[in-house]
């Protein structure tokens, strides 16, 4: 299918889910792209998966009591990162290990609760691969207000997330609450990840956290530039996945992340100053520099300035 | 007067365990101690206790004169190498600004007047040529002299150095110790572990020998002249390689011996 009939497509008013999937999953991964900067700097991952196991549950009562699943994803994966901070204060054990314990956990609640539903097996299978019909109006401002919510509070508490990012201890001295700003950086990760989990489902929506801010951050050395080459590299292929998805008739939430993946190995290999390509061209070049000219100590331009001790 | 630092009969306990008893130390403005210790010796929970992190079971600890509490003391702290994320993509300008974070509060962002303190933290450790630069590029000298500007952003009195040596070069350890040696000149009270005592008995003004307690203060000539003292800091016996070390950098032992 050629781009102009996807356009068409997207106009045509028989098909009104498919611009509000296509809202959704950009909306959605913006978001993702942005939270999961810190998620990715911090090795933040495990966490990450965590959270978007333990959303589960929630999204599994709200839908047995016919409530809202925003709400009931959200309070469910907030539930879960309060008891990993708890629990985690316990020093015999090692916070992934709370977090192995808790995210299973939840993750069981959640397929015993959606399975005293009736005819539970299709909606199951909605929640854990996505699905990009059936999105309700509502749903248009729930995830596009808790994205501005998610964004706005990352704004706001930019400056103390990169101080306990780069070293807790210091952060404390100085008075910052480390606990606290934890404990709001678990929420935000959970709302991120309940905003996306219709579109993508939620055993795929790891990568719409990851991908993108690990993409990004092979690109660029600055923080600053990551936040904003994440939001867009997961919002264009929320669009590419989705447009592929529709044309071929695969899966969404696969066909997004696949493309995800397929820009993080594009960025693998052809990042200007990090990638694999660039990496071996300078070499080859070097080399050949050095047998034009007698070997001298000449360190190349990328590599770690030695302090010369000019202090 | 008043001492910049004053530790007055700390007793800390950690987990039941009695780590610190009846520990008495005191610096001045000006002055740079090293405090000295085998492992397990109390240094960093002597260091996390002054910073407030800790609260002691007896005793306290006064910052010109004040209950130490996070935040609200001027002390700038310089953790070890390691404890930092140096993969964090943010420029050697920014991580100093995070020194302010404490001292801004929530929701503010920087104005001139921290730019201001970032760009005199710098220049005052000579890294202003390096502001732009990914801290990821920097070699370990340059790092710990970022962890530095970082402490001294917000001007604190008191200065903490968690083992700042630690896998440096002795040229680059020189350049560290006069920048600590300025550091304290200029009216800072300065406090740093080492575990390397040549550079603490040649740089520092005074070296505080802790094992559980403070064995012993003095400068550097009077401690390396008695044996006794660093048998008991480190519990080894009169035929220790330390020993022998110490009795070379010490003049008046070379005479009487």
């Amino acid at each position: 299918m050629n781009p102009i009939d996807f356009l068409t497509d997207l106009l045509n008013p028989d098909l009104a889910f498919l611009p509000k999937a296509l809202a959704v999953a950009v909306m959605s991964s913006i978001v993702c792209g942005v939270v999961g900067t810190f998620v990715v700097l911090r090795g933040m991952a495990f966490i990450g998966d965590a959270v978007a196991h333990a959303v589960f549950p929630g999204l599994a009562v709200a839908f047995v009591v016919g409530g809202n699943l925003v709400i009931g994803g959200t309070i469910a994966g907030i539930l879960t990162a309060v008891l990993v901070a708890v629990f985690s204060q316990n020093r015999r054990l090692k916070e992934d290990s709370i977090i192995g314990v808790f995210f299973v956990a939840a993750f069981a609640l959640g397929i015993v609760v959606i399975s005293q539903a009736p005819g539970y097996a299709g909606s199951l299978q909605q929640f854990l691969f996505g699905s990009i019909t059936g999105i309700p109006d509502s749903d248009l401002y729930v995830v596009g207000g808790t994205g501005v919510l998610v964004l706005a509070v990352i704004s706001a508490l930019h400056k103390e997330f990169v101080t306990i990012s780069l070293d807790r201890e210091s952060a404390r001295a100085m008075g910052v609450k480390v606990f606290w700003l934890d404990l709001v950086l678990y929420v935000l990760v959970t709302l991120a990840v309940v905003i996306s989990v219709q579109t993508i489902g939620n055993i795929l929506v790891l990568a719409l956290l990851i991908t993108p801010a690990a993409t990004a951050r092979l690109l660029t050395d600055r923080l600053g530039i990551m936040m904003l080459l994440a939001p867009i590299i997961g919002g264009v292929s929320a669009l590419v996945g989705l447009y592929i998805s529709w044309s071929w008739d695969f899966p969404t939430g696969g066909t997004i992340v696949l493309v995800l993946t397929a820009a993080f190995l594009l960025a693998w290999f052809f990042a200007p100053r990090q990638g694999l390509i660039a990496k071996s061209w300078r070499r080859r070049r070097h080399d050949r520099a050095a047998d034009a000219a007698p070997p001298a100590a000449e360190p190349e331009p990328d590599l770690v300035p030695v302090n010369t001790g000019a202090l | 007067m008043t001492p910049a630092l004053a530790i007055e009969n700390v007793s800390v306990e950690l987990g039941g365990r009695l780590v610190l008893t009846g520990t008495d130390l005191a610096v001045d403005r000006g002055e740079l101690v090293g405090l000295i210790g085998p492992n397990g010796a109390g240094k960093t929970t002597l260091l996390r206790t002054i910073l407030g992190l800790l609260t002691p079971s007896t005793g306290r600890v006064l910052v010109e004169g004040r209950t130490s509490k996070p935040g609200r003391t001027p002390i700038g702290y310089v953790p070890q190498r390691h404890e930092f994320a140096w993969e964090f993509p943010i420029s050697v300008a920014n991580v100093v600004m995070t020194g302010l974070t404490g001292r801004l509060g929530m929701f503010r962002r920087p104005g001139v007047a921290q730019w201001e303190a970032v760009a005199d933290a710098l220049e005052r450790v000579r890294m202003t040529d390096l502001a732009d630069r990914p801290v990821g590029q920097l070699s370990g000298g340059q790092r710990q002299r970022v962890l530095v500007a970082r402490a001294l952003a917000a001007q604190p009195a008191v200065l903490l150095l968690d083992e700042p040596f630690t896998g440096l070069d002795m040229p680059t350890q020189e350049l560290l110790s006069a920048l600590f040696a300025d550091l304290a000149c200029e009216g800072r009270a300065v406090l740093m572990t080492t575990h390397d005592l040549l550079s603490a008995l040649d740089g520092c003004d005074r070296i505080a020998l802790l094992n559980r307690r403070i064995i012993d203060t003095g400068t550097p000539a009077q401690l390396a002249a008695d044996p006794a003292l660093w048998m008991a800091t480190f519990g080894v016996g009169a035929d220790s390689a330390l020993l022998r070390i110490l009795a070379a950098t010490s003049p008046e032992r070379r005479v009487t011996a």
